[in-house]
């Protein structure tokens, strides 16, 4: 297709470079800068979707974060991305899009077929309509609304792009590169401040690519690059373009995206997709100007009618007619910048404003030009269906209620201009109450909230003088107040037309016999109507009747809509604006990517994977790993085919018969120090400390002050006032903290220190029968026979020339000791073990058969002490002192802690001895019961046990010490299974613990 | 995101720091009667005020250290910030 409404000599894309992109299965042409929506009106494009509600033909409104029409869906390398803006969107080589909302296609949709019903989608549709049955919401309603509504489809396949954030810091934080945002930035700038200067659009100058005034006796397009250049080359400035500030958060911090590599075919692997910043500035100027407001009219929302400005901005910055045969409707002089615009691209247009007789310098022009002008006129509605064909106008009486002289006039596009509308939502964001101006009839902020100033437009300064005194103004007060630095730059002179006052009115009323539909939000298909019944039946509060009548709630916020609401909402109250208020913006100021927000956190970059100095032995030698929090741990050594039941059955059977080493460098290490470190552990355990000699480990278990055991591990008296804390792997971090907790702020007065030593030690647990003659060859200058090193001793030990700690301390309930080294010997260590070891068929074991062993020999872990367990309830009530206070000890004599039947744990053992049960089963007496089944308790932990060969389990059940020998049921609803069971001890093995101190 | 004043360290983003909860709460003394109602109160029983709260954080990814931070809790305003062995006000 050619591009037919191209003009050639006016525009800023690269006329040397032409891309071709597909948009609904064609091809289509367009140049270097141009985004989807330039290209597709440069092709005659103008329907591109489909609305929400009515399926109504949509086409380009806007040109910019305000569009509410033109979504697409974008599809590269497989991916999708949806609810792209085309008004946003560059193209680039091989760019494929297409419509949304609509089936089969976008120029024959069935959904259409509600714009035909449309009285039976009136305000508040969807919650009068699917109300009753309840049952039907899920099996009716639901689906047929999600297949009605929604825009882009998601992808739901992994986003291969990637994502980074960023944090920043800087004095002034400025938004938006018009010419508030320019000439702020350069005074700051000049005046030493470290200013960043954030514009989403491609190209900076804002209004001012558009706007025909001069600055410093340059055009404005030359001052803001003159500015934009010098800016660039200094070091304390930094220049993004592609980037939204998108929120105002506490404390100073926005947040902002920039939009990479959207613009670009995908070619560098690592070049991100976009980046998002987390700027924390002293200070903040908004500058991000305003928008447009719609006029309403009949069928304002047909592809063609859209924003004067935005015509105006594909004429001068695209080189792009959005019509040849244009009517311009306006209450204000901005719709004549655009008249003259295309009448110098020798295109004439038809002005319509709705004034009576207005006068000012630009409208002279426009007669100068011979620019037919009718005064007191209206769009009274737009005519045909995918594209304007035509429009009715008339004549409007001075009260602005009256039509007179309706006439059809063939027109190819209606551009419309209700005046301007700030966009204060980044300040509001910011905390900033804004206050209704009657001059400007729109919302500016008050006073500043955080340290934040709006400037320019934005803050409803519509003359390009102000605009710059202002913020050249600001611009040095800022900086000043920051650096103290007093270089202030002298303000250039500015030319431009002046304008006269714009027309209050706004909403063109229906003639006589006529149902037009008159739209406000364009992207909700909110029209008149609905806000008239939304009144009718009683809602008042601007909130609710947002919410009923989904005014201003789609993806654009309502940036085009919103006002018009409010006025329509105040008009038939006969209230004021101000008096109705306004709904609260909040972030983000345009959608952001769920992909922008996550950035490199994905997979197992969300959080840093930990691995032992053992690691790579580990997976030399075919070990599986898992997950253990952060750490990566060899679940088991696959020998052959094994499965994972098989391996870790083997694996388990070897360390009872003969010896297996496990790495346990995971565990976290906590080094305890100082003249009051026994005195602090005897209140931090629940047993006593006081008495534990140097060169001795004991077990120990803390608890919360709600009584709730918290960890458990064993501690070692390395010397007089040094103690070795271990704690299990995943609650490293918070022992850690909790101690930090009682030394800082409740104990200060106990000389103790502490500090994790997690890194700095590499260990191994070597477990079974064998372990004390494979020891013997490892140390052999060293006693380690079981009076030279007995159950719970501690030496240190020369393990061939490295300097090593030897802990007899057991977690399989067998002969065990712990060999510790510094990190860097780790694999020398293991290796050590390894060789040594294999005339004592030595085997390395795994988590899984690390829980086996634990699990058959009833030691608990963090499947029983989850969170819920007091000392009691695992068995631990032996190391409990009754004699000293301790952290939490007061909790354990509340009532419910102290009640006869409270849950204990057991072991449990199916009576068919084949059936393993499922973790999480409950345990019931009569499996039959009336459901809910009165529950006895849960099976925390599941094993198969190598000692007797056959599945054992861990339960916390109720009353559990006497439960022991009865018969019951273990239940899975999950697993749908019931297995018949007997409650046994938890110990299940070697009950006297004879093996760890033979 | 708040800008905490860590009083060992400076202005540090919030992510570096935990949550820690009232800091007026004071710890029953050890080995003291102490009857069921007023160790539930100190176990369970806060107070959720609307304005100035001067609460515990603790900053984990920098000095370690318990601080005590004066923040409305309305607005996030953050007035003063103490050691954790500082007298408050
Ligand atoms: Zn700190």
């Amino acid at each position: 297709m050619s591009q037919d409404f191209r003009l050639n000599n006016i525009g800023m894309v690269n006329r040397n470079k032409k891309i071709s992109f597909i948009f609904n299965g064609k091809k289509y042409f367009g140049y270097e800068g141009d985004t989807i929506a330039s290209a597709l009106i440069a092709n005659g494009v103008h329907l591109v979707g489909r609305s929400f509600k009515y399926h109504r033909p949509r086409g380009f409104f806007g040109v910019g974060v305000d569009e509410p029409y033109a979504i697409l869906q974008l599809e590269r390398n497989n991916e999708r991305d949806p609810n792209i803006r085309a008004t946003e969107q560059e193209i680039f080589e091989g760019l494929e899009v297409k419509s949304v909302n609509c089936w089969p296609s976008v120029n024959f949709d069935i959904g259409a077929i509600n714009n035909f019903l449309k009285m039976f989608f009136p305000a508040g549709f969807y919650y009068k309509t699917f109300m009753w049955p309840p049952s039907f919401w899920y099996k009716i309603y639901e689906p047929f609304i999600r297949m009605a509504a929604g825009f882009g489809e998601a992808s739901i396949k992994h986003d291969k792009e990637r994502y980074e954030h960023k944090y920043e810091y800087c004095d002034l934080l400025i938004t938006g590169s018009g010419p508030s945002g320019l000439a702020s930035a350069y005074a700051a700038a000049k005046n030493g401040a470290r200013v960043i200067l954030a514009e989403d659009k491609p190209r900076y100058g804002g209004s001012l690519l558009t706007s025909d005034v001069n600055i410093g006796n340059q055009t404005g397009i030359e001052w803001s690059e003159k500015i934009i250049t010098e800016l660039k080359s200094m070091s304390n400035v930094i220049v993004k373009n592609r980037s939204q500030v998108f929120g105002y958060y506490d404390h100073n911090m926005l947040v902002m995206s920039e939009r990479i590599s959207d613009h670009l075919p995908k070619t560098q692997k690592y070049l991100p997709k976009q980046r998002l910043w987390y700027i924390r500035a002293k200070e903040v100027l908004i500058s991000s100007g305003s928008i447009e407001r719609p006029l309403v009219f009949g069928n304002n929302d047909t592809p063609g009618v859209m924003l004067s400005s935005a015509a105006k901005e594909y004429m001068k910055v695209y080189g792009v007619l959005v019509g040849k045969k244009p009517l311009i409707f306006t209450n204000n002089d901005s719709g004549y910048e655009t008249a003259i615009e295309f009448k110098k691209n020798g295109v004439n247009p038809l002005i319509l404003d709705t004034r009576k007789e207005p006068s000012s310098d630009i409208i002279t022009e426009a007669k100068n030009l011979g620019i037919e002008i009718k005064f007191s006129y209206v769009v009274v509605a737009a005519k045909g269906y995918k594209k304007v064909k035509s429009a009715d106008i008339a004549k409007i009486s001075d009260n602005k209620k009256d039509l007179s002289n309706i006439e059809n006039i063939e027109c190819d596009c209606i551009c419309v201009s209700g005046f301007w509308t700030p966009s204060i939502h980044l300040a509001s964001q910011s905390g900033n109450k804004s206050e209704f101006n009657e001059k400007i009839d729109a919302f500016i902020p008050k006073k500043s909230k955080q340290k934040e100033n709006t400037i320019g437009s934005a803050n409803g300064k519509f003359t390009l003088e102000e605009t710059i005194n202002e913020a050249f103004d600001k611009g040095y007060e800022v900086s000043n107040k920051i650096t103290e630095n007093n270089n202030k730059v002298s303000i250039p002179t500015v030319v431009e037309k002046k304008s006269t006052q714009h027309d209050k009115f706004w909403c063109v009323p229906l003639p006589k016999g006529k149902s037009y539909k008159r739209f406000l939000d364009f992207q909700n298909d909110v029209a008149v109507t609905d806000i008239e019944l939304a009144l009718r039946e009683g809602f008042r509060s601007i909130e609710h009747v947002k919410r009923y009548t989904t005014l201003g709630m789609a993806t654009d916020q309502g940036k085009t809509s919103n006002l018009n609401g409010l006025q329509l909402v105040s008009d038939i109250e006969n209230k004021v604006v101000p008096q109705v208020g306004h709904t609260t913006f909040r972030p983000p100021y345009t959608p952001v990517s769920i992909g922008a927000i996550v950035g490199r956190e994905v997979g197992k970059h969300s959080k840093p994977t930990r691995k032992s100095p053992m690691h790579e032995w580990h997976e030399k030698n075919k070990a599986v790993f898992v997950d253990a929090g952060v750490w990566l741990r060899p679940r088991y050594y696959k020998q052959g085919n094994e499965t994972l039941f098989e391996a870790s059955k083997r694996e388990a059977k070897n360390v009872r018969k003969n010896v297996g080493v496990c790495d346990v460098t995971t565990l976290g290490k906590i080094d305890v120090k100082g003249p009051d470190a026994a005195e602090f552990l005897n209140r931090v355990y629940t047993n006593a400390w006081l008495k534990l000699p140097v060169g001795k480990a004991r077990y120990g278990v803390m608890l919360r002050e709600d009584g709730i055991v918290m960890d458990d591990g064993t501690t070692t008296r390395i010397s007089e006032n040094h103690y070795h804390m271990t704690t299990t792997t995943a609650q490293a971090a918070n022992v850690l903290s909790h101690l930090e907790y009682y030394l800082q702020l409740v104990w200060p007065e106990l000389n103790v220190n502490v500090v994790s030593t997690t890194e700095q030690w590499a260990g191994a647990a070597i477990a079974g029968p064998n372990s004390r003659a494979l020891l013997m060859k490892l140390f052999p200058n060293t006693d380690v026979s079981n009076e030279g090193l007995p159950f719970m001793g501690y030496k240190e030990a020369d393990l061939f020339g490295i300097p090593s700690k030897i802990y007899r301390i057991s977690f399989s309930g067998e002969l065990a000791y712990e060999v510790n080294v510094e990190s860097d010997y780790g694999n020398f260590m293991w290796e050590k073990i390894i060789e040594v070891g294999k005339e004592f068929q030595i085997q390395p074991y795994g988590t899984e058969a690390l829980s086996t062993l634990r699990i058959e020999m009833g030691h608990v872990a963090g499947s029983e002490l989850d969170g819920r367990t007091i000392p009691h309830d695992a068995s631990l009530e032996g190391l409990v002192s009754k004699k000293k206070d301790f952290i939490g000890k007061r909790s354990l004599s509340r009532s419910a802690f102290t009640k006869p039947d409270r849950e204990k744990i057991v072991g449990v053992v199916p009576l068919d001895k084949t059936t393993s049960i499922p973790e999480g089963s409950y345990i019931v007496k009569d499996p039959k019961a009336k459901l809910p089944n009165p529950k006895l308790g849960h099976v925390s932990a599941s094993c198969w046990s190598v000692e007797y060969d056959n599945p054992f389990s861990l339960a916390i059940i109720k009353d559990g010490k006497n439960m022991i020998g009865q018969k019951l049921f273990a239940m899975s609803p999950l697993k749908n299974k019931t297995i018949p069971v007997e409650i046994v001890s938890s110990h299940y093995v070697d009950p006297e613990g004879k093996r760890v101190r033979g | 995101m708040l800008y905490i004043f860590c009083p060992h360290c400076g202005l540090r983003s919030q992510n570096e720091f935990a949550y820690g909860g009232d800091a007026t709460v004071k710890r029953p003394e050890l080995n003291k009667e102490i009857s069921d109602q007023d160790w539930d109160n100190f176990v369970y029983l806060r107070k959720s005020p609307r304005g100035k709260h001067l609460e515990l954080w603790h900053h984990i990814s920098g000095c370690r250290q318990w601080i005590k931070v004066e923040r409305d809790t309305s607005t996030h305003e953050i007035f003063k910030t103490y050691k954790a062995d500082e007298l408050t006000e």
